[in-house]
C-alpha cells in the first residue's frame, strides 16, 4: 500500500514537472479561473487529503486548493505597487516555499491595467513585481531564486473597459519555472 | 540622377514586397469634415496609348490624400464636363460652372522603351487662369502609387504653404486572436492613406514602441521573443535586426535622435527605469536620469539637444525636460493628474502626450512656449500620439467596444479620421518621417 502511494506521488511529481517543462514559451490561460486563479493544474487529482496544507515546503500543495501556497496572484491599485496587507500571508507561504526548496525558482509576472501609455505602464509592472520581490527577499528567498519580468499591459486577463476588468489586470502572478 | 532615385524607388518597393503582405489593410473613414474646404478637381491623367495602366488610377490616389486632410473637396468624376491633361485644354468657364477653384491634371510621357517614361502634371487657379506649376516626375510600373503621393504633397504645398505629409509611411502594430492561444503581434508598415500593409515582424509575444529613424527606413521597437523585453532595430528593406539592447530588466522605450546617431532608451538595470543614451556609431552607452522612480518615454526636441520624458518623481506620471548630457531637469506638465507619453511636433515643436482626468485617458497638446493645453480626443482610453511630419495631423490608438482602433486628428481639433481594421486590434501607430528621395 505505502509503495503503492509513493509511485502516485512520483507520477505527479513527473506530470509536474512535465507541465514544468512545458513553461519557458509561455501560456496565458485563455479563461482563468476566477475563483482561484490558479493558472496550471495537472490532469491528475491530486490525493490532497494526505497533505497538510500549512507545510509550505511541501511541493504538492502548490497545487492544493486548501493550501495558501495554491494562491499566485496579487492585485493592486490603480497607479500603485504597495501590496495590500492581505495578501502578506500568500507571499510568506511562497517565500517559505524557497527557503525549504532550494532548487526552487520563481518569476514574477507584473502587470498592469490597459489605461494611461504602455511603456510607464511597463515600469509600472516591473515595480509591483519588485514590491513582491523585496517582501519575499524579507522573508527569507534567495535572491537567486526569483526574477521579475513585467509584462505592462501586453497581457490582461480581462479586456473588458470596466473597473471590475482592470482590477484583475494589475497583478503579479507567481509562476514557478522550477519546484 | 533622377534616373538613379527611380530605380533606387523600384527596387525598394521590390524588397518590401518580400517581407509578406498582411490580409486586411486599414480602413479609412472621415469622422468630421471642416466646413470651407477648397473645392479641387483632379482629371483622370491622361495615359494615351500606353501599353500599360498604372496599377491604381493616380488621380483618384491624389483626391483621397487631398480630401483626407480635411482641407479639400474633391469633385467627382462623374461631374466633370472635359477633362483636359494640360493647361491649354482648360475651359475655366466650365470649371467656374462647376465651383472648382483648382484643377491638378497629368499625362504620361512613355520612354522609347514604352515602360518607363514620366508624368508631367499640372495645377491652374481657375479663377485667374494662372498655372501654378507644371512639373514632372520619372515613373514606370510600380511606382506610380508613390508618384500620385508624391504629386499631392506638390499640391498640397503649392495651395496651403505646408509641405505635404501623403509620400510617407505609418508603422503600427496589429494583435490578432488576443487573448487566445493563438494570439499573434505583428508590427507592420504600411503607407500613410493605409494601403500596402507589409508585415515587418511577428511572434507569440508582445511588440510595442515602434519608433521611426529620420531616414525613415529603420525602426526601433521593443520585442518580447525571448520572453524578456529587448530594444531592436530593424531595417523595413533588408529585413536585417540588431539587437540594442538586452539588459536584465526592463528594455524599453527606443526613440532616436533627430541626427540618427543616438538612440534613447528606458533601460531598468539598475533597478528601476533611467533613461540611457546609446550612441549608435561608437555603441557607447551614457545614463541620462538617476531616480528611483520611472523615468521613460524619451522623445528628442527638434534641437536635438534636450530630450522630453515621462517621470514619476513627483508622485505622479508628468513630463519633464533635461538637456541630451543629462543636466538641467525641468518640469514640463503642469495641468492634470497623469500626463505621458510626449511626442514632438517635428515641423511647430508642440507636444502631445497622454492626458489623463478623472479616469479619462486622452491626447493633449500643449504649445511649449505659451504652456497652453488643449485635449483633442475623447477617451476614454486614449494613447501613443504621433504627429505627421508636417505637423499637421496627429495619429493615435483608442478603443471603440473593445476593439483597438486607430484615430487621426488634425492639429487645431476641427477634422477626424478612423482607421480600422476588419479584424484584429491596431495600437501604437508612427507616422514616418518623409522619405528620402
Amino acid at each position: 500500500m505505502k509503495s503503492v502511494f509513493r509511485l502516485t506521488a512520483a507520477l505527479t511529481l513527473l506530470a509536474l514537472l512535465a507541465a514544468c517543462g512545458s513553461q519557458p514559451t509561455r501560456e496565458v490561460p485563455s479563461e482563468p479561473d476566477p475563483g482561484t486563479g490558479l493558472p496550471d493544474r495537472p490532469s491528475q487529482p491530486i490525493e490532497t487529503d494526505r497533505i497538510d496544507p500549512a507545510n509550505f515546503a511541501d511541493s504538492r500543495n502548490l497545487e492544493n486548493p486548501d493550501s495558501v501556497l495554491s494562491q499566485r496572484e496579487i492585485y493592486f491599485e490603480f497607479d500603485r505597487s504597495d501590496v495590500r496587507a492581505e495578501y502578506l500571508p500568500i507571499l510568506r507561504a511562497h517565500a517559505a516555499y524557497l527557503r525549504a526548496n532550494s532548487s526552487a525558482r520563481m518569476l514574477l509576472e507584473g502587470h498592469a491595467d490597459e489605461r494611461g501609455s504602455r511603456e510607464y505602464n511597463l515600469g509600472l509592472g516591473e515595480r509591483r513585481g519588485n514590491a513582491v520581490l523585496e517582501l519575499m527577499l524579507a522573508d527569507g528567498a534567495a535572491e537567486r531564486q526569483i526574477e521579475v519580468v513585467s509584462y505592462g499591459e501586453e497581457r490582461p486577463v480581462c479586456r473588458q473597459t470596466s473597473e471590475a476588468c482592470w482590477e484583475r489586470n494589475r497583478r503579479v502572478e507567481i509562476v514557478y519555472t522550477a519546484r | 540622377m533622377k534616373l538613379n532615385s527611380f530605380f533606387a524607388t523600384t527596387a525598394i518597393s521590390l524588397l518590401l514586397a518580400l517581407a509578406g503582405p498582411v490580409r486586411g489593410q486599414l480602413q479609412i473613414e472621415i469622422v468630421d469634415g471642416v466646413e470651407g474646404a477648397l473645392p479641387v478637381a483632379v482629371v483622370p491623367f491622361a495615359f494615351g496609348n500606353a501599353e500599360f495602366a498604372p496599377e491604381t488610377p493616380m488621380h483618384e490616389v491624389i483626391a483621397a490624400d487631398l480630401q483626407r486632410s480635411g482641407l479639400f473637396e474633391t469633385l467627382p468624376v462623374a461631374d466633370m464636363i472635359d477633362r483636359p491633361s494640360r493647361p491649354p485644354e482648360v475651359q475655366f468657364g466650365t470649371w467656374r460652372l462647376l465651383k472648382v477653384d483648382y484643377v491638378v491634371m497629368g499625362r504620361w510621357i512613355p520612354a522609347g522603351d514604352g515602360i518607363n517614361g514620366e508624368i508631367e502634371y499640372h495645377l491652374v487657379a481657375v479663377a485667374t487662369g494662372r498655372t501654378l506649376f507644371s512639373r514632372a516626375i520619372a515613373a514606370g510600373p510600380g511606382v506610380f502609387r508613390l508618384r500620385a503621393h508624391q504629386i499631392a504633397d506638390a499640391v498640397y504645398e503649392e495651395l496651403t504653404g505646408i509641405p505635404g505629409a501623403f509620400a510617407t509611411r505609418i508603422a503600427y502594430v496589429k494583435v490578432s486572436d488576443a487573448g487566445t492561444p493563438e494570439e499573434m503581434f505583428e508590427l507592420i508598415v504600411a503607407d500613410a492613406d493605409g494601403h500596402n500593409p507589409q508585415t515587418i515582424v511577428r511572434h507569440s509575444q508582445p511588440i510595442l514602441s515602434p519608433a521611426w529613424a529620420p531616414d525613415a527606413r529603420r525602426l526601433a521597437y521593443v520585442s518580447f521573443a525571448t520572453g524578456r523585453s529587448n530594444v531592436v532595430i530593424q531595417d523595413i528593406f533588408t529585413g536585417q535586426r540588431d539587437i540594442i539592447s538586452d539588459e536584465r530588466g526592463i528594455n524599453g522605450a527606443p526613440a532616436f535622435s533627430p541626427d540618427g546617431r543616438y538612440l534613447a532608451m528606458s533601460l531598468s538595470r539598475g533597478g528601476s527605469p533611467d533613461l540611457w543614451l546609446r550612441d549608435l556609431q561608437t555603441g557607447r552607452m551614457e545614463q541620462l536620469t538617476r531616480h528611483h522612480s520611472i523615468n521613460t518615454e524619451p522623445a528628442f526636441a527638434r534641437d536635438g539637444r534636450h530630450i522630453y520624458f515621462t517621470s514619476d518623481r513627483a508622485g505622479q506620471p508628468q513630463i519633464y525636460r533635461i538637456r541630451r548630457d543629462g543636466s538641467d531637469l525641468q518640469r514640463v506638465t503642469t495641468e492634470g493628474r497623469y500626463n505621458s507619453r510626449a511626442s514632438i511636433d517635428p515641423s511647430n515643436g508642440l507636444l502631445a502626450m497622454v492626458h489623463g482626468e478623472r479616469a479619462r485617458f486622452r491626447i493633449g497638446v500643449l504649445d511649449p512656449d505659451s504652456g497652453r493645453l488643449r485635449v483633442l480626443s475623447n477617451g476614454p482610453m486614449d494613447e501613443s500620439p504621433s504627429f505627421a511630419p508636417n505637423g499637421q495631423m496627429l495619429l493615435y490608438a483608442t478603443r471603440e467596444a473593445e476593439q483597438g482602433v486607430l484615430a487621426a486628428v488634425s492639429v487645431d481639433g476641427r477634422f477626424r479620421q478612423r482607421l480600422v481594421l476588419a479584424q484584429g486590434d491596431v495600437r501604437e501607430p508612427a507616422w514616418s518621417p518623409r522619405m528620402q528621395q
